[in-house]
């Protein structure tokens, strides 16, 4: 099939369409905003709904109510934005909701500023609402891997009535790039008989509810949702590793990262330096004992977390190498993106050179 | 013999919670009388807030979804989108609805959402335990007002007909009570017709209803009525705000 060159931001809408999302409920916030622009445009076309909500704390609320009435929805937004969302995600997850969220992160706290940025790893993986929950989380670094993590993050939500987040750097929301359209298949198509669909007098009502008034009742639901992280934990866990076999500094680095990071591999090829990458592709689940195998391969000398942060997997990473191998931080905030050399110099320092 | 009354199949066997006077148990009978009555039952999806009322989906024998505090109209958008023709209704109470949830319930009306908010305003926050609520009166006590509410520190009570009402996506707007017979009849009139004007797909509809809360106001469920009929009615006057209908026909 033939490739076509398309934004970040606009393939991700057009990758939800074709994985049959019909129903977009966003509020405007850059770098995110061809999202639902796409969206308000694509929808109607095919019988969906797009609507722009009074703020991003309506919109998760709406897709919510859509999620329990059983359509196949999502939402999009920036780091601020999603903060404000945390409500709804929290809540989703409690009553087992599915639902995709795409994050096109920018720079922070509070405000911060509108360019990419990996500030919200903590947020993503840890949970940024109340409660015991976890979400799985899909970090592309390529506009194609954009998209098929959009239509998969479909797929994972249904499979197990849990949100799922696209972590996407601004990066991969404002580039474009050449990608090709799979045709989608749903991974799982099972009846959503729990949704509020109306009873029809066939069935006794459904309610779609988080909470358990009852502390034993509400410890039992825990245990239950816990099940589930396991099951994640187990199944959805992804990584890709480059030139690690025989690296003697490992870099580990997600999203746009990654891929400097290779270019650094390079520069240090050049100067007879082996470089190799561990990309995770799940932030959560973590790929943590992937990341520990390629770590204590005996010609690693030395770790290189590279994050456009001040430094938030890099604390995965040090579990990860159990204080055996020196892990060290190349980072920038704000929306500043890391350069090769930048990397490559990092990696000398680490390796003493 | 002959059945004369019976519990209406809108509401459930779960025996409710609601303390002795409240007028909660009043409200979801009319409502599900009138869901009953107009044949949504198989179809109606109700979504219940965070406060008094947040169990209301174990009593409403219809699908039921539990909104967290304030987001209700925003999660009935979500349902009523997908399902169009289905009846959608919010039940809220003065805190979820006219504090934290104002801006999703002016928006859901501004837009003309399809859909029914039964509005539960006793003046005060019931399930935290008595806290002012923005329907408090002037000078009524609360456990955050322990001096009475002050106008000076936290302004007068919400009017929410009043604002509804001026609402361009609002077809139906109307506050009223259960305090005696033929206000009950009148409200189960007033609710009736917003489910009428759901289906017709009129527009938004907005029934308020002036209710008591004995255990937090310190009173009997006699005082508490006598309470609301001196001390809240002549605050929040009961009748039509807004009839989009008898404007069209005048």
């Amino acid at each position: 099939m033939a490739m076509e060159l398309w934004k970040g931001n606009e393939a991700i809408a057009e990758a939800a369409v074709r994985a049959g999302c019909r129903f977009f409920f966003g509020y405007p916030i850059t770098p995110q905003n061809e999202i639902p622009e796409y969206m308000s445009m694509r929808l109607p076309q095919v019988g969906g709904c797009f609507l722009q909500s009074e703020s991003e704390l309506a919109a998760i609320n709406m897709v919510y109510g859509a999620a329990g009435a059983g359509a196949r929805v999502m939402t999009s937004s920036s780091s601020p934005g999603i903060s404000l969302k945390q409500e709804g995600i929290t809540y989703m997850v409690g009553a087992q909701l599915p639902a995709v969220i795409i994050n096109v992160s920018r720079g922070g706290p509070g405000l911060g500023s509108i360019q990419p940025a990996q500030s919200d790893y903590f947020q993503s993986t840890r949970g940024g609402g109340n409660g015991d929950y976890r979400t799985v989380v899909l970090a592309p670094n390529t506009i194609q891997e954009a998209v098929d993590h959009t239509q998969m993050a479909f797929d994972i939500a249904d499979k197990y009535r849990n949100p799922v987040f696209v972590l996407a750097d601004g990066m991969i929301g404002q580039m474009m790039e050449p990608i090709e359209w799979k045709e989608y298949k749903p991974a799982y198509t099972a009846e959503k008989e729990w949704a509020t669909t109306g009873h029809k007098g066939k069935r006794p009502h459904n309610i779609v509810n988080s909470l358990f008034i009852d502390a034993a009742g509400c410890h039992q639901h825990n245990l239950e949702l816990d099940k589930k992280y396991k099951a994640m934990e187990e199944n959805e866990k992804r990584w890709q590793e480059v030139g690690t076999e025989d690296a003697e500094v490992l870099f580990v680095a997600y999203g746009t990262p990654s891929r400097i990071a290779l270019s650094a591999a390079e520069i240090l090829k050049a100067e007879g330096i082996k470089a190799g990458l561990f990309r995770p592709i799940t932030l959560w689940p973590y790929p943590m004992m992937e990341l520990r195998e390629a770590i204590m391969r005996p010609s690693v000398k030395a770790v290189v977390c590279i994050e456009m942060s001040m430094g938030q997997m890099v604390e995965d990473v040090r579990y990860a190498a159990l204080d055996k191998k020196p892990v060290s931080f190349c980072g920038k905030a704000g929306g500043v993106i890391p350069t090769q050399y930048e990397i490559a110099a990092a990696a000398r320092a680490a390796l003493g050179r | 013999m002959a059945i004369v009354y019976q519990k209406s199949k809108g509401l459930t066997d779960k025996e409710m919670h609601y303390c002795p006077g409240c007028t909660h148990g009043i409200v979801h009978k009319l409502v599900a009388e009138v869901l009953e009555e107009l044949n949504l039952l198989d179809d109606a999806i109700g979504v219940c807030p965070v406060g008094c009322s947040v169990f209301a989906y174990d009593y409403f024998s219809c699908d039921m979804q539990e909104a967290s505090h304030g987001r209700a109209p925003a999660v009935a958008t979500g349902i009523k989108r997908v399902h169009p023709n289905s009846p959608v209704f919010t039940y809220q109470g003065d805190g979820d609805l006219a504090a934290i949830g104002m801006a999703e319930i002016i928006h859901a009306a501004n837009r003309g959402e399809k859909i029914t908010t039964i509005f539960i305003n006793n003046a005060i926050y019931g399930m935290t335990g008595g806290q002012m609520a923005p329907t408090t009166l002037i000078g009524q006590k609360a456990t955050t007002a322990p001096l009475g509410r002050d106008k000076d520190l936290c302004g007068g009570p919400v009017h929410m007909c009043e604002m509804m009402s001026a609402i361009d996506g609002a077809v139906y707007v109307e506050r009223v009570s259960v305090n005696n017979i033929p206000n009950l009849n009148k409200a189960k009139k007033a609710i009736k017709k917003a489910f009428e004007l759901q289906m017709q797909n009129a527009g938004f509809a907005f029934i308020e209803v002036v209710s008591t809360c004995p255990t937090n106001w310190g009173k009997t469920p006699v005082e508490s009525m006598k309470w609301l009929e001196e001390n809240m009615l002549p605050v929040f006057p009961l009748g039509v705000y807004k009839d989009v209908e008898e404007v069209a026909s005048k």
